[in-house]
């Protein structure tokens, strides 16, 4: 299932990277059921690496794309339905030759859509974060509620890093997925039994 | 007997399509899968440490399931394998050798019948090290396309009083080896090197 022999896909991956983090224990306690978070990340071609382009809608339609298929990975990865997971995030590092805005054409306009097509919801907006960087750069995916932003339980980030990416002339981009909150969570707030899930907020 | 205690386990897949050059047909798969252990010898000097080898045997045998899982479910489409420790700040070198024997055993388990020595590294460090996991061929170990390695690491592991266990595996040669040697179609399989 290679990335670039899709049929109709504009995207060039060079590769996926998946990652399930499990926690299982803390501070000697258990953390029964273990919190687990999954993260997919694409590295990809940046089609306007070197020139300043005015019109990013390639890079929009390559967020699209992407939002479904790093979500599938993601919740495959956990080995959930969609609907199960509860918190969500999305992050992007452009090599040394891109732009921020690279970053924010990808993740902003288009990619959410698909995203909330595979989780069946995800009502609260997709905490986000970008950073131009170099090899090994390492990415902060910002974690909260798919469905109430405000869910304190699930302020949370994961952490990715591929030793060999993005070259100068690519993208990472990196979606989050988790079926729980932060392990041992005890600083109040609202919870998750208390969603309304109207507005996305509470 | 010191009980196995886990604190966090982390799985990482890679999907390699190409590295510039031409697309592959098949993906090159690498899969590592890493758990983060107390150290039950940290902080003191302890003589014998052994018997804990065989504590670490089932942790192993359940990381290498979980990666087969995570390559398909098929132990044949494994061709490379490797493994290495990472010691929190409160151990020392040779805690991270008690994985040589367990995490060996474990791959070849699961894989049945793999017979090249497994390629290993280790090392003290501090939360967010990482570690350089060589890999070779499972059969014969001079096969050249399937040297490789991959990078591992967990932020906040490990702690002065944990270990952080690594296995990996591939499912092929490099994705666009071409530096000649020994081939994987030569492999006699007699005594694990050629």
């Amino acid at each position: 299932m290679s990335g670039d022999s899709r049929a109709g896909s504009r995207v060039k991956i060079r590769k996926i990277v998946t990652f399930v983090e499990e926690t299982r224990t803390e501070m000697g306690r258990a953390v029964d059921p273990p919190t687990r978070k999954g993260a997919a990340v694409a590295v990809i071609e940046n089609p306007y690496a070197g020139t300043y382009v005015e019109d990013l809608s390639e890079l929009m339609a390559i967020g699209e794309e992407l939002g479904g298929l790093l979500t599938e990975r993601a919740v495959a990865a956990l080995g959930i339905p969609g609907s199960s997971a509860e918190s969500y995030g999305k992050a992007a590092a452009v090599g040394e030759n891109g732009e921020i805005e690279h970053a924010a054409a990808i993740l902003h306009p288009k990619l959410g859509t698909p995203v909330r097509r595979v989780l069946g919801k995800g009502a609260a907006l997709i905490p986000s974060s970008k950073k131009r960087g170099g090899l090994g750069v390492t990415i902060e995916i910002p974690l909260g509620h798919k469905d109430a932003a405000y869910v304190r339980s699930h302020f949370d980030g994961m952490e990715v890093r591929i030793n060999d990416a993005p070259r100068a002339n690519e993208i990472m981009v990196a979606i989050a997925v988790t079926d729980s909150g932060r392990p041992l969570a005890r600083v109040g707030g609202l919870t998750k039994d208390q969603i309304k899930g109207e507005d996305g907020l509470r | 007997m010191p009980e196995v205690q886990v604190r966090k386990n982390l799985l990482m897949l890679e999907e390699v399509f190409h590295e510039g050059g031409p697309v592959a047909q098949k993906p090159l798969n690498r899969v590592a899968a890493l758990a983060v252990i107390h150290n039950p010898y940290a902080g003191a000097y302890v003589e014998k440490i052994e018997a804990f080898m065989d504590d670490l045997k089932p942790l192993g045998l359940e990381m290498a399931r979980r990666m087969v899982v995570a390559l398909g479910g098929d132990p044949k489409l494994v061709e490379g394998y490797g493994k290495g420790a990472i010691v929190g700040s409160a151990g020392e070198i040779e805690h991270g050798a008690l994985w040589h024997a367990p995490g060996g055993y474990a791959m070849r388990e699961i894989l049945g019948g793999a017979k090249a020595i497994v390629a290993s590294t280790k090392k003290v460090g501090g939360p967010g090290t990482r570690l350089d996991v060589p890999i070779t061929h499972v059969n014969a170990s001079y096969v050249r396309s399937h040297f490789d390695a991959m990078e591992i690491g967990i932020t906040d592991a490990p702690r002065a009083d944990e270990i952080l266990l690594a296995l990996v595996m591939t499912t092929g040669p490099r994705i666009h080896a071409r530096s000649g040697g020994l081939k994987a179609s030569e492999i006699k399989g007699e005594d694990g090197l050629r």
